[in-house]
């Protein structure tokens, strides 16, 4: 099939492209920013009550497991939302961040040696001022790992809505199909590609520097 | 949410060549394609560069990278560069189901305990013999676990490819909203389609942990999690985990 390669339309439609550009930022950022603070206090249930654990890993393991278009497609089911509600791509990606971190994170609080629990417990620290200090800083670096994961899939999996008519560059990517426009849909694809990875990265970083004595364990056991 | 299951258990939409058992059997049949090509492709390759630690960068490089990939824009971009058809559908859906096969076979074989291969060397086994009599036996519950993610992967993205005019399960999604949502055949075909797409994929996903239990042997099964429990908590890596699909 030929396809179109109009090189003006890329100067000529900046404007949209940023707007389409921050809508999805909007789209994919807030959810996993959401599934994040509610999966804290849900990983900690797990990694606190047998019974908690049995019941959220399975279940976030199940809907985990729901394709994306399928769960966007069924949140107007489920919420009574419009069929072009920014929530049906929103909600979907919350709960991927949130099947995806309550194992984390609920696996890291339990990895937390229990002569540190117990040593912060014997100079004072009361249990929520303990977790907010000691368990969830140790707990960091595979919260980061599994947030890494959840944002890069987000930047990719909100373009999927475009197909039932909710905005982002994901209706750049359809727009270019339909119009054979082939610098429109490249364009949308490297901004997705190039913004996830940058996140990625700043995350990498932000987790580096808010762990700074993993960095010295390791320094140490080398020289061991 | 009762017009949508009307549509679903309709005896109408359960016959003929667009109706349900078709639309499964379409999708199965994308994603056996799909998943057995990526297997043929990935399993080799990840078993050699665990075996001989070559190539790692291209193990974590493909599976991070290609996780920021919308899997629509490469459809649609594979499409548009080709021809519409099955086989740009299958090509791309190939495409995502190797890194995740990839990362999971390279892992298995990478972290077979070192004194299991040093005894197979010890018995006077060959590198080729090592690999396959030893390593692959004890690396099978993470090849599986990658299988299992590409056809997940490979599942959902079948769906998307209903958009580009291919047949499946997605059909019903993309008629459907084609239909608009106010129509009888609008939101609750979406709908009935959608619940088709998360069931087949469920009962996927038991299927294959089925396979795992069948075919791995208890002893691996049990070492292998284990170990992989304490690499994620003294290491923490993006690669080993599954994407939501």
């Amino acid at each position: 099939m030929n396809i179109d390669w109009p090189w003006p339309w890329l100067p000529a439609n900046t404007d949209d492209i940023a707007e389409a550009t921050s809508e999805h930022l909007y789209l994919a950022l807030l959810p996993v920013l959401v599934g994040l603070l509610v999966s804290v206090p849900l990983g900690w249930a797990a990694s606190r009550w047998t019974v908690a654990r049995g019941i959220l890993v399975p279940l976030a393991g199940v809907l985990y497991t729901i394709p994306s278009l399928a769960l966007i497609t069924l949140v107007p089911l489920m919420l009574g939302t419009q069929i072009i509600d920014p929530l049906n791509v929103q909600v979907p990606l919350a709960i991927y961040t949130i099947a995806l971190l309550v194992r984390s994170v609920s696996d890291a609080l339990r990895a937390v040696p229990g002569e540190v629990t117990a040593a912060a417990t014997a100079v004072g620290y009361r249990p929520f001022h303990r977790f907010l200090t000691i368990e969830l800083p140790l707990a960091v670096p595979v919260i980061v790992a599994g947030l890494r994961v959840a944002v890069v899939s987000a930047m990719s999996l909100t373009a999927v809505g475009a197909l039932v008519g909710i905005g982002g560059l994901g209706r750049l990517i359809t727009e270019g199909f339909l119009r054979n426009n082939g610098v429109e849909l490249v364009a949308a694809i490297v901004l997705i590609v190039v913004i996830a990875l940058i996140i990625d990265a700043l995350l990498l970083l932000a987790g580096r520097v808010a762990t700074p004595w993993t960095r010295a364990q390791r320094g140490a056991g080398a020289t061991a | 949410m009762n017009s949508a299951f009307a549509w679903l258990f309709d005896p109408e939409h359960w016959s003929g060549p667009t109706g349900f058992p078709a639309r499964i059997l379409e999708h199965l049949t994308y994603t056996g394609l799909a998943v057995l090509i990526a297997a043929a492709i990935a399993v080799p390759l990840g078993a050699v560069i665990g075996h001989t630690g070559r190539g790692t960068f291209l193990v974590a490089g493909l599976s991070n990278g290609l996780r920021a990939l919308p899997e629509l824009g490469l459809l649609t971009l594979l499409v548009l560069l080709t021809w519409v058809g099955l086989l740009p559908v299958v090509i791309s859906l190939v495409i995502l189901a190797i890194p995740p096969i990839l990362a999971g076979t390279y892992a298995g074989v990478r972290n077979v305990d070192r004194s299991a291969v040093d005894a197979a060397h010890g018995m006077g086994m060959r590198g080729p013999t090592v690999l396959t009599r030893v390593e692959l036996p004890n690396a099978l519950p993470l090849i599986i676990g990658g299988i299992r993610a590409a056809t997940l992967q490979v599942i959902a993205t079948a769906t998307i490819a209903a958009y580009v005019s291919l047949g499946g399960l997605g059909r019903f999604v993309i008629d459907g909203n084609n239909a608009g949502a106010g129509s009888p055949d609008g939101y609750p075909q979406m709908a009935a389609g959608a619940i088709a797409v998360a069931v087949l994929a469920l009962l996927m996903e038991g299927l294959l942990e089925l396979v795992e239990r069948v075919v791995v042997s208890p002893g691996v099964r049990n070492q292998t999690r284990a170990r992989r429990a304490v690499r994620l908590r003294r290491r923490p890596t993006t690669d080993l985990v599954e994407n939501p699909t």
